[in-house]
């Protein structure tokens, strides 16, 4: 079966620069795929081109199985960071006028976004308006929704309420593309791709692109001054609490540093979670 | 030492810090956690004296010994990073003696050392935000307080602004800090969850990870398994407050996150 979306070894230059080196990706039905990358990394061309708003300079993008549209356009639902909203129309409104412009029967705004329907969007606290953003761009049923950091900004509550609809959509048969940041977001996709320089470095479920990492965790007294000697020693020490430390790379060289600055303390080798990986992912590639 | 203890704040009738306590200690880090419109700048701001509480009480240094980062600024655009640097050393009235090891020492430390002649406006967001921590740490600063440092800012740069604010609370500074994003809260030494100006939990991670009344389960399936129940990536997880979870829902270990999620729905029955 063909994915909802996929991009075969796309590549993507602007003069002498690539800004998307060969990545390959796939969305499939029912399937919320997570795209992490540091500013610059690729994200936003790679969905330009999955959106058929570029063309490749090599390599094949398919939406739904064909070359991307007006049609295939017409099949997905994107919310950007700024919610691509009016801010100066009803929620109503805004509900109706996208209808009109997909064409799609004007059916009444979903039960949960009722209540503001003659609210300005404008007026609206961030959680309702991403509600409001994704009933929205869920209103003409896409097969493939793209967003951008959903959930940010919005409270521990608010978010599990939106994760619970963006869920709801891929359980109904939708593939869910989702950019992010935030380490939250990217754990409750099924699978993540890592980009770095236009490329794909890292890709598979959080677990997969953990496995196996570890960082070295440091207990200690007088963590202070571990911090101090670990930072002379060109060993990035992260605080993690009272009193605790995490330190990329062996627990043995950690040891050995804090042992010749005569600190006690205990360190032991712990999973790495998915941000640590990440950055010594992302740091090697750069 | 330092912080908020019962801060109570009111903009005409609308109650934006509802009795609010925070320590802010030296060489701690406090991290004030919620989403947009929880009050967490009204916090930060209440705790540098640019707004009065209608009740409680702030405790804070002076004013010349507080560094401060709102949430969108904290540099000049159009002048350079040494220019930025400059600036604030004459705004702190840094003596012309320790001027220029001071202004090293934050470029090192910002990583910015060979860009000090960009303009503060053409560096990449997350430069921009180190520079910001930077500048408000120049004057050595007993408390630094930041609001939001790494919204919208990418993993790598994210860690690099967090060794930054480490390092100043190794150094012995009083650090607060504002964030939307849970998991930083593991960072701290003490965390405040609030939502609409209400403290929905408090204390150390650890506390507040143990302080998960009843009992957490999880659940596949496309349907809702309970009415206190969240999705958690393909799963749902499930609260059971009086630790009786439903048919067909497995116990499950709590982490930072279903803390938090527990707390805002134990908030919001309330």
């Amino acid at each position: 079966m063909d994915a909802q979306a996929q991009a075969r070894q796309v590549t993507m230059r602007f003069g002498s620069f690539t800004a998307v080196d060969a990545a390959n990706l796939a969305v499939g039905s029912g399937e919320v795929v997570g795209l992490l990358g540091a500013n610059g990394a690729g994200k936003t061309t790679l969905i330009r081109l999955l959106l058929g708003l570029l063309r490749p300079s090599s390599g094949t993008v398919r939406l739904f199985g064909e070359s991307p549209s007006a049609a295939t356009r017409r099949r997905v639902g994107y919310v950007p960071q700024t919610l691509g909203l009016y801010r100066d129309l009803t929620v109503a409104e805004n509900w109706s006028f996208t209808a009109a412009a997909f064409g799609s029967a004007p059916a009444a705004p979903p039960e949960d976004i009722e209540a503001w329907r003659d609210a300005l969007v404008g007026d609206l606290p961030l959680g309702i308006a991403r509600r409001v953003a994704f009933a929205v761009a869920l209103s003409h049923r896409p097969e493939l929704l793209v967003l951008d950091e959903p959930t940010s900004g919005v409270g521990p509550l608010g978010a599990a309420r939106l994760w619970e609809q963006i869920r709801g959509a891929a359980d109904a048969g939708a593939g869910v593309l989702v950019t992010t940041h935030g380490m939250e977001e990217a754990q409750e996709c099924d699978r993540l791709l890592v980009m770095a320089d236009g490329r794909v470095v890292a890709s598979g479920t959080t677990a997969g692109i953990v496995a196996g990492r570890t960082v070295a965790e440091v207990r200690c007294e007088d963590w202070s001054r571990a911090f101090a000697v670990l930072d002379a020693a060109g060993l990035p020490a992260q605080v993690h609490g009272q009193g605790v430390l995490r330190v990329p790379g062996p627990a043995a060289a950690v040891r050995d540093v804090l042992v010749a600055a005569g600190l006690a303390a205990t360190i032991s080798e712990v999973p790495a979670n998915l941000e640590e990986t990440f950055v010594s992912i992302v740091g090697r590639a750069a | 030492m330092w912080g908020l203890e019962g801060v109570t704040v009111t903009f005409g009738r609308t109650t934006a810090l509802d009795s609010v306590t925070m320590p802010v200690e030296p060489s701690r880090i406090a991290v004030v956690v919620g989403g947009d419109g929880a009050g967490k700048s009204t916090c930060l701001r209440t705790l540098v004296g640019l707004l009065e509480p209608g009740a409680g009480t702030v405790r804070r240094p002076v004013k010349e010994r507080t560094g401060y980062v709102p949430a969108t600024a904290g540099l000049y655009a159009d002048l350079t990073v040494r220019e930025n640097l400059d600036f604030y050393a004459d705004a702190y009235r840094l003596p012309s003696a320790e001027r220029g090891a001071r202004e090293a020492e934050i470029l090192e430390r910002t990583g910015l050392a060979g860009l000090r002649d960009r303009l503060g406006g053409h560096l990449s967001g997350g430069m921009q935000r180190k520079l910001a921590v930077g500048l408000a740490l120049l004057h050595s600063p007993r408390m630094l307080v930041l609001d939001e440092p790494t919204t919208g800012v990418d993993p790598v740069s994210r860690s690099e602004l967090w060794r930054l604010i480490a390092g100043a609370a190794a150094r012995g500074t009083a650090v607060a800090v504002a964030t939307a994003y849970v998991n930083e809260a593991a960072r701290a030494s003490s965390v405040v969850l609030l939502e609409a100006g209400r403290v929905l939990a408090s204390g150390s991670p650890d506390a507040i990870l143990r302080g998960v009344p009843g009992a957490i389960g999880s659940a596949r399936g496309k349907a809702r398994p309970a009415a206190r129940s969240w999705r958690r990536g393909a799963d749902w997880r499930v609260w059971a407050p009086d630790g009786e979870l439903p048919e067909g829902v497995t116990a499950t270990e709590p982490d930072f996150e279903d803390a938090v999620v527990v707390a805002a729905l134990a908030g919001e029955e309330n």
